[in-house]
């Protein structure tokens, strides 16, 4: 059997007493278009935080294609090709929307240290950044700094700087949080157009767009996986009915 | 958009300026002199606090490394000034590059207190090792030769007043360069989110190493030549008030701007100079006025009010 591109094994976030991600096991196999849906405070982004180690894990292991990250900085998980979005923007606001690509480039590529010849050297940075920035219909506004853009382009910025980093794993945390639905459905066209072998890990909360997009989906309730399956199958499933449909008040209660 | 005035006219209209001031001002050759060191002192300053965001109140440590290595080399028969200089460097650049593992861990607050430390065990062990600094005294009865074996330094401070103007035109060319390449990118990123560039794979801690290395050794520069011209070096240029000063500089001519921080370090010591001069006893009083005020007139330094005016001027 192939490895996965990512794999669990009892992963567990605790703060304090408080278990936010407890003994979750994935296998998420290369190139999958896998969702992970929940209600508020599930342990979603918790999840996300202890796969690319954003947070240390309390227990448990993080392996991206057979090699264990589990001990790992998060620096040190981008260069092994995870990546991620944040659901809250974390961009260079004050930067331009091509320094922001360029600042993920010059990690990836290694030459971030060198403070002796002028970034305008590195054509081929700039070139790289402009494609991408192209991918995401961004180019236009390559000059405009992130600070002046609506909020729909810098969930795209958001996702080129991800991209930027190339990763073989690409967790994607709310893509859409905040934009009005038909930007949301133009963000995940084209995220399902990014190259097939890449793996997408993403988080939801609208249905319609994980059911469209995910090609299986996994339920987070309470830091647990409830279940997993296809979308119809889960579509189907009475407990995650009930975990969406039975407590009406779980959006207040977030 | 940049807060910075375009190099090939900033770096001509310092040259000219000097130069006018020299002609201007032949008595005060040694306040210009000052005025060039510690300019050079705060781009060091800048660099770290500016480019980098990393906030340091031990900054003097470093300057003051510089000035002993030169008088220390001078003592023992080194006095050739660019090699005392490039020695002074180089040590300032080592004791950066020592310290930096327990300067780039944790928060802006605790920076504050590790530099703090940092400074105060420096002005402590240098006015303990009397027999290697001269402890309280100082050292002044060391030698400085001529540069290259060509420039003697003179009693009117004509040459010192060239040799600090070359240094600080190199060290504004050295700042600006690293700021326009990846690494100034890089540190940039660092000041504006360090959580997204964990996020690129950015190796956080060695970015802030490295800047304190560089920050470091362009600190010793000033140092060394505040050493070489005065002839001096002694426990003050290492101590706190010359680390808060230069803090206060930065944040007067408006941090991350190159010729900002220049104007700051000039109106600061030109200030220091003229009140001590009107009143020995409580000039320190106006300079705090004046630094509370600045505070509130102008948030973002020198260099915000510069920009501000030329917006109204382009808007016109």
């Amino acid at each position: 059997m192939a490895t996965n591109a990512i794999e669990t094994d009892a992963l567990t976030l605790k703060f304090g007493h408080f278990t936010a991600v407890n003994a979750v096991s994935l296998k998420i196999p290369a190139g999958a278009r896998h969702a992970i849906i929940g209600p508020n405070g599930a342990g979603k982004t918790s999840l996300v935080s202890a796969l690319t180690g954003s947070a240390a894990a309390t227990s448990g292991r993080v392996l991206v294609h057979g090699r264990d990250v589990t001990r790992l900085p998060q620096a040190r998980r981008v260069r092994q090709g995870l990546a991620r979005t944040f659901q809250i923007n974390q961009l260079f606001t004050g930067l331009t929307v091509l320094d922001n690509i360029r600042m993920a480039l010059i990690e990836r590529d290694g030459v971030s240290h060198v403070f002796w010849r002028s970034m305008g050297s590195r054509r081929d940075v700039t070139d790289e950044a402009h494609g991408l920035l192209q991918l995401v219909q961004l180019e236009a506004l390559a000059q405009t700094p992130v600070a002046a853009l609506a909020y729909g382009q810098r969930r795209l910025v958001e996702i080129a700087i991800a991209l930027a980093t190339r990763p073989q794993v690409l967790i994607l945390d709310e893509p859409a949080a905040g934009v009005p639905s038909v930007q949301s459905e133009l963000i995940f066209e084209r995220i399902s157009a990014l190259p097939k072998d890449m793996t997408l890990l993403f988080i939801e909360h609208d249905m319609n767009l994980v059911f469209r997009f995910a090609e299986r989906i996994s339920v987070l309730v309470s830091g647990a996986i409830l279940t997993e399956g296809t979308p119809d199958e889960i579509r189907a499933d009475e407990r995650v009915r009930e975990v969406y449909l039975g407590r009406r008040g779980h959006h207040a209660a977030a | 958009m940049s807060n910075t005035v375009d190099i090939r006219i900033a770096l001509p209209l310092l040259v000219l300026m000097a130069a006018a001031c020299y002609l201007l001002f032949p008595d005060y050759l040694g306040l210009l002199r000052t005025i060039f060191i510690v300019a050079i002192f705060v781009l060091s300053y800048d660099l770290l606090q500016g480019y980098a965001g990393i906030v340091s109140l031990g900054h003097a440590v470093f300057f003051g490394l510089g000035a002993y290595t030169v008088a220390i080399l001078g003592g023992n028969g080194v006095s050739e000034p660019l090699l005392t200089l490039a020695a002074a460097m180089l040590v300032a650049g080592l004791a950066a590059g020592l310290l930096a593992p327990i300067v780039v861990v944790g928060n802006d607050f605790n920076r504050l207190l590790v530099t703090l430390g940092v400074g105060f065990l420096f002005h402590e062990a240098a006015n303990q090792a009397h027999g290697l600094t001269g402890g309280a005294d100082g050292l002044s009865s060391f030698s400085v030769g001529s540069i290259a074996g060509l420039y003697e330094f003179d009693f009117q401070g004509h040459v010192a007043f060239f040799y600090t103007l070359a240094g600080l035109v190199l060290a504004y060319l050295a700042v600006w360069r690293v700021s326009t390449s990846p690494f100034g990118l890089a540190l940039r990123g660092l000041r504006e989110n360090t959580a997204r560039m964990h996020a690129v794979g950015a190796l956080v801690g060695r970015h802030r190493a490295m800047a304190y290395v560089l920050s470091g050794t362009i600190a010793g520069m000033a140092g060394a030549m505040l050493a070489q011209t005065s002839n001096f070096a002694s426990l003050d240029m290492l101590g706190f008030e010359r680390s808060a000063d230069v803090v206060v500089m930065a944040a007067l001519g408006g941090t991350g701007s190159i010729p900002g921080v220049i104007f700051g370090a000039s109106l600061f010591t030109w200030l220091k100079d003229a009140l001590s001069s009107i009143s020995p006893k409580y000039w320190q009083l106006g300079v705090g006025l004046l630094l509370m005020a600045s505070v509130f007139v102008l948030p973002q330094g020198l260099a915000g009010l510069a920009a501000a005016v030329r917006r109204r001027w382009r808007k016109r």
